[in-house]
């Protein structure tokens, strides 16, 4: 560098200096310790799991093993990233949570013990709370009407689980061949089997209702 | 006589009736006894587990508070993804005071007793198999099995203690006690799309497609399994993969307890095995037919 260049370059900083200190005057209002002390979403999901998501390192092997990675818009290890970077949007509408089987093959072989079968528990409950459209809607319908059997009957009930999730997605003719065989095999019971304490199951369906927010 | 609280999960009522019917039968034989909690409801299951954390904890822990409330100190779940959410919420709630807390103010209980929850596997090794052997009535020479656990018998390995988490071996030992043979196969703790079977169809097809070829050229002609959600996907669904992959060869997929049944000398009729989609007969498994029997 030629000595004009670096005389050159020390201006250049002497005047950001003296434009900063200039600027001491920054009015106070935009000054705020907001961003330090609110829950952002990456402290809500640590909180939620019991882990720190920085404690990921991103070494891939858990999409490495992933059996669903091929189905997914972003590999695992990457909407841990987008958590981490603060993308908390991209990573709450992104269909890997929900394509995520909770086989635990990931969380089994994380050399840091991150357990990210859980992070992902966590992304989906937020994204529900949150009403963030969720892209794989029939996963979603599908874990709403299995529920709604529970909620009723508080055991499995196929044949309503059945019925109900082709009124919520109208996808009228799948499995339409396997339930006539089930059915006289006698694996499809016609009727649902009811607990008798239904009004307990009524009461945990109550009390851990999602708070939307 | 040994005896245990019995979860059999909802499965086991309609989808996995032969697993129920054979599981009973079998341990009958072997000295066993099953006490079925009063009332027991679903374990919250995936769908739970997914969605609803909460929910998902009090689902589980009402049927261990009801194992207690019953007087059972253990209790088996046959179905591996059940058996799997009783031990993680055990967990949950043994880890984490805020958990149990909220757990306890949902359900109006109080978590005191320590309740065991066993997995089939478990089941067969404490009741010996050496039981097996003693009272079986034919060696299953012939039989070829490539062992599946899937993903929720062994893991999380430091939750389970139980087995190792990517090679696991306690199902071929007692696959073994029925005088079967069992392959060294890769994809034994590979997942086979579990939940996905009804709403992302075509992924379930393709997984238990690979897992169900994986066994094939490895030398096995049958496989076994300790899951309903399992067995659904890896036999009931080789209807759709005939379409998806028209040059597929159905394979028979057996629940450990059929096996063990078979060897005990009771019928494929028996055993319900006659429930499946695939058909399976033993003796068109063995070339030698004079040895059955």
């Amino acid at each position: 560098m030629s000595s004009n260049a670096l005389k050159d370059t020390k201006k250049l900083q002497v005047s950001f200096v003296s434009q900063a200190s200039d600027k001491d005057t920054c009015p106070k209002k935009n000054i705020t310790t907001d961003h330090i002390s609110k829950k952002t979403t990456a402290d809500e999901i640590s909180e939620r799991t019991f882990q720190d998501v920085s404690l990921c390192y991103q070494c891939g092997k858990c999409s490495a093993g992933c059996p669903v990675r091929y189905y997914m818009d972003i590999a695992p290890n990457k909407v841990v990233r987008l958590i981490q970077l603060g993308f908390y949007e991209d990573a709450l509408k992104s269909d890997t949570p929900w394509l995520c089987a909770g086989c635990l093959t990931c969380s089994t072989r994380c050399p840091k013990g991150f357990d990210l079968a859980k992070f992902m528990d966590a992304v989906r409950e937020i994204a529900l709370e949150r009403g963030v459209d969720v892209s794989q809607k029939n996963i979603l319908k599908f874990h709403e009407a299995f529920l709604d059997q529970i909620r009723m009957h508080g055991r499995s009930y196929e044949a309503g689980l059945v019925a109900e999730y082709k009124m919520k997605t109208l996808d009228l003719f799948q499995d339409i061949d396997s339930a006539p065989g089930m059915y006289l095999k006698g694996k499809l019971n016609i009727l649902p089997h009811n607990i008798k304490d239904r009004k307990g199951i009524k009461s945990i369906f109550k009390k851990t209702k999602l708070k939307k927010t | 006589m040994m005896k245990y609280g019995y979860f059999p999960g909802c499965s086991q009522t309609s989808s996995a009736k032969e697993y129920d019917i054979s599981l009973r039968k079998v341990i009958e034989k072997l000295g066993v006894s099953f006490d079925e909690i009063n009332d027991w409801s679903c374990c919250g299951a995936t769908s739970a587990h997914v969605t609803n954390h909460n929910l998902s904890t009090a689902l589980a822990m009402r049927n261990i508070m009801l194992a207690g409330q019953q007087g059972m100190d253990n209790i088996v779940a046959p179905c591996a993804a059940c058996y799997n959410r009783l031990i993680m919420s055990q967990h949950e709630i043994a880890n984490h005071p805020l958990i149990k807390k909220e757990t306890e103010e949902i359900l109006s209980a109080d978590f005191k007793k320590d309740i065991k929850v066993f997995n089939i596997l478990e089941l067969f090794l404490k009741t010996g198999i050496n039981k097996i052997t003693e009272n079986r009535k034919h060696e299953l020479t012939g039989l070829k099995a490539a062992c599946y656990y899937g993903c929720l018998l062994v893991r999380p390995a430091e939750i389970t203690k139980f087995d190792d988490a990517e090679q696991p071996s306690s199902m071929e030992k007692i696959v073994e006690s029925t005088g079967a043979e069992t392959v060294d196969w890769n994809m034994k703790v590979e997942c086979c799309g579990a939940a996905h079977s009804i709403s992302r169809r075509e992924i379930v097809v393709d997984l238990s497609k690979k897992i169900i070829e994986d066994a094939r050229s490895h030398g096995a002609n049958v496989m076994v399994v300790a899951c309903p959600m399992c067995h659904t996907n890896l036999d009931m669904r080789q209807r759709v993969m005939k379409r998806a992959y028209p040059d597929h060869r159905e394979f028979p997929v057996l629940y450990l307890t059929e096996l063990i049944g078979l060897a005990l000398g009771m019928s494929e009729k028996e055993l319900g095995i006659d429930l499946h989609y695939v058909d399976f007969r033993y003796e068109d498994k063995v070339e030698d037919k004079t040895l059955v029997n």
